[in-house]
């Protein structure tokens, strides 16, 4: 993986540098983040309740990549949480979701030099985030298991992964700063 | 080096009555999460300063919380959203401290 990353540029747009691999690699997650963020497609769904965001059907999610994702509002009152999340989850998701397809339009129009307004910015920030999140969670991150995971053998499964949510923790570490007042 | 933007606190509306509870907004530690990213979340969603989002952010990396906003329970509920939205770890409570 190379080391350009996100820079600001003299007129304050961003820029990405990537190669073909790292690109097709982006896009491959980022398809894979919008699958498992957008909004469950409710069959026979009331258009109303659609329009106003609500979403009676959600709960908690069993998946912990994906509760992380969604997580509780509240910890010690669980029909607080289960109230707030049928009125908010699918918002989150719709949020979620237009982030990373913000970014994915970007990477499509562009070659290996991917250029952002501040916009496209702080939505391609909000999909690396929820992708090295849901990452993280698979890998079971933890601030003291960091050097375990990245002196991991190649043979181990979780290697490869690692080493990619090692790459999107510099870019996103270089699009923080790109963008910091 | 860079100066320190004035700080902007939002303005209490003063709708809840003397006898409301207070309520809170607290972000919680994950490993996942970069300092930096924090920090600029802080800024950019509360539009603290530097010094104020890097304090906050040092409470929730050092004491595992740290409470980052309070108000109104739709205020807090509103902030609790958006640190979602942002990817944060939050939640909201009465203020009983």
């Amino acid at each position: 993986m190379s080391v350009h990353g996100f820079r600001r540029t003299a007129t304050g747009r961003i820029v990405l540098r990537v190669d073909a691999v790292e690109k097709g690699l982006l896009v491959t997650l980022l398809e894979q983040l919008a699958d498992f963020v957008a909004p469950e497609d409710l069959d026979d769904e009331d258009p109303l309740v659609a329009m106003v965001g609500l979403d009676p059907d959600a709960v908690r999610p069993e998946d912990p990549a994906l509760a992380r994702l969604l997580p509780d509002a509240y910890l010690d009152d669980d029909a607080a949480a289960a109230q707030f999340r049928r009125f908010t989850e699918r918002s989150l998701r719709e949020t979620k979701l237009a982030h990373t397809q913000t970014a994915l339009e970007t990477l499509r129009r562009s070659g290996e030099k991917v250029t952002l307004g501040r916009d496209e910015a702080g939505a391609w920030l909000g999909a690396l985030n929820d992708v090295r999140l849901a990452l993280g969670t698979r890998l079971g991150v933890t601030e003291e298991g960091m050097e375990e995971l990245a002196s991991l053998p190649d043979d181990d499964p979780r290697a490869a992964t690692f080493h990619i949510y090692d790459w999107l923790t510099y870019l996103q570490e270089t699009l923080v700063r790109a963008l910091m007042p | 080096m860079t100066t320190a933007p004035t700080e902007l606190e939002r303005p209490d509306v003063g709708l809840a009555s003397a006898t409301d509870v207070p309520w809170i907004t607290i972000v919680w530690n994950d490993p996942v999460n970069l300092m930096s990213y924090v920090t600029y979340v802080f800024m950019t969603y509360f539009k603290y300063s530097r010094e104020k989002a890097e304090k906050l952010m040092m409470q929730v990396h050092q004491d595992g919380r740290s409470v980052v906003s309070s108000g109104s329970r739709e205020e807090m509920e509103r902030d609790v959203s958006a640190m979602h939205s942002y990817g944060l770890w939050a939640t909201l409570a009465k203020d009983d401290s």
